[in-house]
């Protein structure tokens, strides 16, 4: 059962959220962020950039608020969702960030509470609220991207050991992550989604290797990954021989909503105050009637999205559970997100488009544009989610 | 307040769409064009509507109506919509008793609401002049109690027994006045439109005035108030419409079978089915806290209302035509009702603001 606050107590609850944020993050934690670079994302290597990112971590952890909504055991604070939502609120009408980026909270984190045993859930779940760890989504390979059941990183069971070879690809931050939670393939004699299997392989063991790919933003963030004759302790395999597919689908329902924006407290600046900023305005109106218009129904899209997020936890808490929207969100979310910055771009014109300068913030609003284009490919491109959702939600026949 | 129904209000949505299906089905919409009805829509469901307490929905027990929730009046917008209900609804309950709600003393409450609620006397509201809906270009004047101008687009303005009419008054307010339909010199032409239904183009040749809705005291002006709430009323009802539509393609898109298969296999029509199943999506959240923002008295409403009307317009457009190319030729034919939609779907959005109107308003409450 899970437990529930009363409206009073939640009211209090709100209240004290509220001073306590107030009063303990720093101002610079409440900055938007500027990208990937601009995060704490914790692991063994890991540095503040700055003194703030380390007290806002530390704060928030000492408070358990790093994954608010998981058990004290696992090192989280125990909320239920109502509090869980309040906080999310607070934390976004102040514009605080994330303390700490992990994949490990948004992605594994949910697939270990449902698939692991009691000790690896123990382990797992306080090294990444601990920070500890630096996870990696070791899924895609050069002949499994959409088709990623067709997986073929061949984990061989040695008795004491799996021995994992084979290569991964699009492995964001591969060079830099500790761990990295693996799709492999332990049966070969059975159809393709029966033998696959949830490995978590460590990255400093011998014969684990990463070469990085530069994107079309400028920057490295993704590898390949390599591995040749790494052995893999049996403990470290998540459910049962074969469960892979299953625990990688529900994996990826939680990157979805990640990817879709669910959840962030974080809010864009308004595209409106963008253009008036850089363009002409002539009576309160925008002179270019085109750009304005597109503007408008962005932001129709953008509000209406938010209120759909809104009504499908509101139904979610309602008992009416709508599970393939989670598709639905992730495709929604990110076309969204594109067309932002298609549209921060057009507004911005030279300034949005140059890559260069101390004036330009080192053209951070073109690589942010360029990296957008990659919210529909990873996690399931978007038209891999309109599959998903005919079929799933709609029913339509496979052919 | 959570974006979910009541009981209540989720009762009166089952039963009101029982109600629907069996009595006011497309077929019944059907036969009043084919018979060329002069009433346009029926008198005894509306009497049967007015039992169950739906032309008094939103009216206070006060004045002989239910005191229910806006919240509860979409929903049944929404079954109208589904069915393409013919019914003085809107001009009636949604429209008119707001409009005497929010602006009418005691005396003109007590004098029009009861029997409002009681289904026998239909209220229009004659607000536009033009080919488009602009209720500031108002060139209808009062003086002396004399109203003179002419009135375009309103809706049940050949079957009304009032009309409430936007005028200007000599310091250039705008303000809503209600006038007896049968007073001298009205002059009703009514007009047949694309969806089945009637508008009337009403000439107001120095006409006596009944009463003036004077004694509002919300935070902006009646009328805009009174059109916001009707524009989400109208929002409702397009919603219905456009899951009526969306669920029929999508049941013809599982039975017709080509290259021996169904069509709902081939990935192109999937795709835009998928598509228009995350817009609806969005439709049923604007629609939900738009009618929410109406019973909280949101300062937020005319945003919301215009958030509703540009968005159910917009999808209600793109659903009514992906309905017609995927029904192929089947889908122009008379015989077949996903049509229906398609003209219902045209005369409703433009009907108090289309999309394009709705966005640029909101544009401007931005100052953009
Ligand atoms: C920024 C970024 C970060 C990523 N991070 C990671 C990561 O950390 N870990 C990881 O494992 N992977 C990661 N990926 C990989 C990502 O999951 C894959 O790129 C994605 O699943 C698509 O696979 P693919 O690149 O092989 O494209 P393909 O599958 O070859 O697709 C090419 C095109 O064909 C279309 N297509 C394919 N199949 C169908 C179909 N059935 N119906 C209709 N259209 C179809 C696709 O939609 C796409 O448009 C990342 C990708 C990006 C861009």
């Amino acid at each position: 059962m899970e437990k529930t606050t009363s409206k009073k107590d939640l009211k209090a609850f709100r209240k004290e959220t509220r001073e306590w944020l107030d009063a303990n993050c720093p101002a610079s934690m409440r900055e938007p962020i500027a990208g990937p670079e601009d995060v704490y994302w914790g692991g063994r290597n890991s540095e503040f950039k700055t003194p703030d990112f380390k007290i806002w971590f530390e704060k928030m952890h000492e408070k358990r608020w790093i994954a608010p909504h998981w058990e004290k055991k696992y090192g989280g604070g125990g909320l239920d969702r109502m509090e869980y939502k309040i906080l999310t609120e607070e934390m976004t009408k102040l514009g605080c960030r994330k303390p700490l980026f992990s994949f490990g909270l948004s992605m594994l984190g949910p697939a270990l509470l449902k698939f692991a045993n009691e000790e690896q859930k123990i382990k797992y779940l306080n090294d990444i609220v601990d920070a500890k760890i630096r996870w990696g989504q070791g899924y895609s390979e050069p002949g499994a991207g959409s088709d990623l059941a067709n997986v073929q990183t061949k984990a061989e069971d040695k008795g004491d050991h799996y021995l994992v070879n084979g290569q991964k690809v699009w492995t964001s931050y591969g060079e830099k992550a500790d761990m990295i939670f693996c799709l492999v393939r332990t049966d070969t004699e059975v159809p393709k989604h029966h033998g696959i299997s949830f490995l978590l392989i460590d990255m400093a063991t011998e014969g684990a290797s990463t070469r990085p790919i530069k994107l079309i933003s400028g920057k490295s963030p993704f590898c390949e990954t390599f591995y040749d004759n790494v052995k893999v302790p049996k403990e470290n395999l998540i459910g049962t021989p074969g469960q892979g597919w299953d625990i990688a689908k529900y994996l990826l329902t939680h990157e979805r909503q990640m990817i879709g924006g669910i959840g962030e407290t974080h809010v864009p600046t308004p595209v409106s105050d963008v253009a008036k900023k850089y363009l002409e305005v002539k009576d309160g109106m925008l002179t270019d009637n085109f750009l304005r218009s597109e503007i408008a129904k962005f932001e129709m899209d953008e509000a209406i999205f938010d209120m759909t997020i809104e009504r499908v936890i509101d139904e979610a808490k309602a008992g009416n559970n709508s599970g393939a929207l989670s598709s639905f969100f992730k495709y929604y979310g990110t076309e969204l997100n594109k067309r932002r910055y298609e549209l921060f771009v057009a507004c911005q014109g030279l300034d949005g488009l140059a890559w260069e300068g101390e004036q330009f913030k080192n053209g951070a609003i073109a690589k942010q544009f360029c990296r957008t284009k990659g919210n529909s490919i990873e996690g399931g491109t978007s038209e891999i989610q309109l599959n998903i959702i005919s079929k799933r939600i709609l029913g339509l026949p496979s052919r | 307040m959570a974006l979910i129904l009541t009981e209540e209000e989720q009762l009166l949505k089952s039963s009101v769409s029982e109600l629907f299906k069996s009595k006011a089905p497309i077929a019944a919409l059907r036969k009043l064009r084919d018979n060329k009805d002069p009433l346009g829509y029926s008198k005894s469901l509306w009497k049967e509507m007015a039992n169950m307490g739906l032309a008094g929905l939103t009216i206070p027990e006060a004045y002989g109506g239910m005191g229910f929730s806006y919240v509860g009046l979409g929903q049944v917008m929404e079954a109208c919509g589904r069915t393409l209900v013919a019914s003085p609804l809107v001009s009636t309950t949604l429209l008119s008793a707001t409009a005497i709600q929010l602006g009418g003393n005691e005396n003109q409450k007590s004098k029009y609401l009861p029997n409002i609620s009681d289904g026998s006397m239909i209220v229009a509201i004659a607000i536009d002049e033009g080919r488009h809906h602009h209720p500031d270009n108002c060139n209808t004047t009062i003086t002396d109690g004399k109203i003179t101008g002419e009135k375009t687009m309103v809706l049940d303005g050949h079957i009304a027994d009032k009309i409430i009419v936007s005028v200007k008054n000599s310091v250039g307010d705008i303000q809503l006045v209600v006038v007896d339909a049968k007073s001298d010199g009205v002059a009703v032409e009514k007009i047949e439109m694309m969806d089945s239904r009637n508008l009337a183009n009403i000439r107001f040749p120095n006409v006596v005035v009944e009463n003036i809705l004077d004694s509002y005291s919300g935070s902006y002006n009646l009328l805009e108030n009174v059109l916001d709430i009707g524009r989400i009323g109208l929002a409702a009802e397009m919603l219905g419409g456009i899951q009526e539509a969306f669920s029929r393609t999508i049941a013809y898109l599982k039975e017709r079978t080509q290259f021996g298969v169904p069509i709902g296999s081939f990935q192109a029509l999937q795709h835009r089915a998928a598509d228009m199943f995350g817009e609806i999506e969005l439709c049923k959240s604007v629609v939900m806290k738009a009618l929410k923002a109406i019973d909280e008295n949101s300062q937020d409403l005319p945003k919301m209302s215009s958030l509703a009307k540009a968005k159910l317009g917009e999808t209600y457009k793109r659903v009514s035509n992906e309905g017609i190319q995927m029904f192929g030729g089947i889908g122009m034919t008379d015989d077949e009702e996903i049509g229906f939609f398609l003209k219902r779907a045209r005369v409703v959005q433009h009907t108090l603001g289309d999309t394009n109107y709705h966005l640029d308003r909101l544009a401007k409450m931005k100052s953009y």
